[in-house]
């Protein structure tokens, strides 16, 4: 009844080609705004900025990235991780070598360093794909993170090999650092988050979007319609590690602090950010946030329900929380098996029919 | 005398703040799952256990009880980070997160909100510097102070010279194994042995080619900087290549029972280092035994008593409590912040007569924390692991680090550490 096309009059190009065709998700779409830029920071606490809400802002970022590859363009990764350990330490070296330089420029540059170092692993991706892909750029996460941890000069030689995060501030506002205010913080990983968005839903609709697409669907076919592999298939990587270096950049300048490449960027965390994919729905911007949001914010919660909620011990809770995530991993993908987007889509077919089925 | 100087403060504080609950909340960041977990239950069940122990025998510290808040940070950092950001608005008196890696997420965090944070024998050496961190401790001892009396012991075996060693550090490849480095490398250069360091990535289930290297290289002492399930390996893996266990020195993380177990007879004579005494020949075990086990009040399965980490834990939570007791004579209430708590901590003094009198008769080695100096004593001795009885014994009395050095080389990197991020380091 409320969801639905009838009556909604397209009358330009433009609007026949818009984002969100239906009126109601146009609403929805600057309600969401409007509560994550002016209701959230006011109902912000520090717990839920810090352990739920800019995690998930950043890991959106990252699973974006790694869906422009995998999802869009058909090429699996399994080097997400080392690509965000280049863009936390391009961060720290830039920062340290230019400390006037603001930081939004650092975390951009990051994300251009990454880039370059993703078409340099994205070369084999020419002659090989599928699972051969990606062992050779699981040989980038291992080679780029026994990089970070071998030569001194990435670490500012400190005695530990840990990188730590000086105090830096945008427009006078303290954005980095423990006296970072929860709300700076907020607002950076937000703008990040919508800005990228928005640039990964307009490259993949536009013509960049359609050859990686094409390339995904038929490498073949895609060639003799004239799309050329190479600059589909490195632009992916270009692209994609962008964002992957961005949520990098955060993730060691504004969320941790302190990171040390093997624990925070192992090859653990690469599998995370391709299970986000891979359950948020692949070739989908609305799956990169479900998905991120599945397995970033639903184990805290789990555990806030858990432990602080039902009082029980934390380590009975902590193994319950992997078993559940477990089980709703696997029922989430026998229900759907392309992930929870597809689950939405359905939701929306249905929806624009309702009450009237026939 | 005292007690009832206490218990006079205690009622005036009670009169005076009337509706604040009264209590003292020292939170436990405590990892009972994942690979790590062979080490963390034991330091939690410990450091539980004491505290139970202090609420039922005496009522809780200066007669307010002590409330625990558990959290599980499964060694990870972004776990340790959101379990700190859980508690910090609940004045935790002092927060011991038993993680290298935690700690440095910490460290610029607890300073912010000034919490009282220890390491124990972990985290960040330079911050036994107290003026550049004020809100850190880490007494008894630090990592390098490790390094440095594994090789003053070899020295001592040695008839004082190490000249043409080959050393060998097999490490967790984290900010914890690499922790040592700085100062075994200077030592090497100091008494002329040769270091090879060899990085094992954690976990560190699989280490073949590391201990295929450590038999090319034939090493006269490997020292292990290891934790969780990468001890039990390594152990079995010298066994493996007959490497002689009485040359095998590990850090105090690497040398608990559920690290030498499950290698049976072959880990006999395996040696490693320890900031405290072992067994449960302390009368503070009976009481354990009677006002918490017999209670049915002892943390998690009850199974870890007596143990090398378990020891480990009480000993923290004895450290904090016993800073609690000068923070609250200091501060002539009970009810103390975590500000007050920081600086009981800065005050604490370990005696030979309170550690008799606590239970603890030469536990540990005696010690004062000062502004300058939030490292303790730095000594430690070494303990021989027995396969036939099962036990630990001490095969030293206490060794004392070379803390000329030491100082030498945090004054640097605390220098380090202040420049980078604007502190003026100052006595607060």
């Amino acid at each position: 009844m409320l969801y639905r096309e009838a009556g909604d009059f397209k009358t330009s190009y433009a609007s026949d080609n818009q984002t969100f065709p239906i009126r109601f998700d146009r609403t929805a779409y600057w309600a969401v705004m409007a509560v994550a830029f002016l209701l959230v920071p006011m109902v912000l606490t520090d717990y839920w900025a810090n352990s739920i809400v800019i995690p998930f802002l950043i890991y959106v970022i990252a699973a974006l990235g790694l869906n422009i590859l995998i999802g869009y363009t058909g090429l699996l990764s399994l080097g997400t991780a080392a690509f965000m350990a280049v863009g936390a330490y391009s961060t720290f070296k830039l920062t340290t070598a230019f400390p006037e330089m603001p930081i939004y420029i650092v975390f951009i540059l990051s994300g251009l360093v990454t880039s370059a170092v993703g078409v340099l692993f994205g070369l084999p991706s020419l002659k090989i794909k599928g699972f051969y892909l990606a062992v050779a750029t699981l040989a980038a996460q291992f080679f780029l993170i026994w990089l970070f941890t071998r030569y001194g000069w990435f670490f500012n030689y400190s005695s530990t090999g840990q990188i730590s995060m000086p105090e830096r501030t945008m427009f006078g506002v303290v954005i980095t650092g423990a006296s970072a205010s929860s709300t700076a913080v907020y607002f950076t990983c937000l703008i990040f988050t919508v800005a990228m968005a928005w640039l990964a839903r307009n490259l993949t609709r536009g013509t960049l979007g359609r050859t990686w697409m094409a390339i995904r669907d038929m490498d073949i076919a895609a060639e003799i319609i004239g799309v050329n592999p190479l600059i589909a298939k490195l632009s992916s990587f270009a692209v994609s590690s962008f964002f992957v270096g961005v949520a990098g950049a955060l993730t060691f300048a504004v969320y941790l602090g302190a990171v040390e490449a093997g624990e925070a960027f192992g090859i653990n965390k690469s599998f995370l950010v391709l299970f986000m994919v891979i359950i948020g729905g692949l070739g989908s911007i609305l799956g990169s946030f479900l998905g991120a949001a599945f397995l970033v914010v639903l184990p805290v919660l789990l555990k806030l329900l858990l432990v602080d909620g039902l009082g029980w011990p934390s380590d009975l809770a902590r193994h319950l929380e992997i078993m559940i995530i477990g089980a709703l991993i696997i029922i989430v993908l026998i229900a759907e098996p392309h992930g929870m987007a597809a689950l939405w889509r359905t939701v929306k077919e249905k929806l624009r029919l309702w009450p009237f089925p026939h | 005398m005292k007690m009832t100087k206490i218990a006079a403060l205690v009622a005036a504080a009670a009169i005076a703040t009337p509706v604040v609950a009264q209590d003292l909340h020292f939170p436990m960041l405590n990892y009972r799952t994942g690979p790590f977990a062979p080490g963390g239950i034991p330091f939690a069940d410990g450091y539980q256990d004491y505290l139970t122990l202090i609420n039922e025998r005496d009522g809780g510290i200066g007669g307010l009880p002590i409330r625990t808040t558990e959290c599980e940070t499964a060694y990870n950092t972004e776990r340790g980070v959101e379990c700190y950001e859980s508690i910090r608005g609940d004045s935790p008196l002092i927060v011991q997160p038993l993680s290298t890696g935690i700690t440095y997420q910490l460290i610029p965090r607890v300073t912010e909100d000034g919490v009282p944070l220890h390491t124990m024998g972990y985290g960040r050496t330079s911050a036994m510097e107290g003026e550049t961190f004020p809100w850190v401790f880490n007494y008894p001892a630090n990592y390098w102070d490790g390094a440095s009396v594994a090789i003053n012991y070899l020295l001592d075996q040695n008839d004082d010279s190490l000249e043409g060693k080959k050393i060998v550090l097999i490490y967790h490849n984290s900010a914890y194994g690499r922790e040592p480095i700085p100062t075994l490398q200077n030592l090497s250069e100091r008494y002329g042995f040769e270091l090879v360091e060899i990085p094992v990535d954690s976990p560190g289930q699989e280490q073949s080619s590391q201990w295929l290297q450590i038999r090319r290289e034939r090493p006269d002492y490997v020292i292990m900087w290891g934790w969780g399930v990468m001890n039990a390996v390594a152990i079995q893996e010298a066994a493996n290549i007959r490497f002689p266990m009485e040359n095998f020195i590990g850090i105090w993380w690497s040398g608990s029972e559920n690290d030498v177990v499950p290698v049976g007879a072959g880990a006999d004579g395996y040696t490693a280092l320890t900031f405290h005494g072992v067994g449960t020949d302390y009368p503070v075990y009976d009481d354990i035994q009677t006002y918490v086990v017999d209670r049915g009040l002892a943390a998690g399965n009850g199974d870890q008593i007596g143990s090398a980490v378990y020891s480990r834990g009480l000993y923290a939570a004895m450290l904090a409590v016993e800073a609690a007791r000068t923070a609250q004579e200091l501060a002539g209430h009970a009810q103390i912040t975590p500000a007050e708590m920081r600086a009981g901590m800065e005050a604490l003094s370990i005696s030979e007569e309170r550690l008799a009198e606590l239970g603890l008769p030469n536990f540990s080695a005696p010690f004062d924390v000062s502004c300058q100096n939030h490292g303790g004593s730095g000594a430690a001795m070494i303990q021989q692991w027995d396969a036939d009885t099962q036990t630990w014994s001490l095969i030293t009395d206490w060794i004392d680090s070379d803390r000329e050095l030491i100082g030498e080389l945090a004054t640097a990197d605390a220098a380090a550490y202040a420049a980078e991020n604007n502190i003026t380091p100052g006595c607060l």
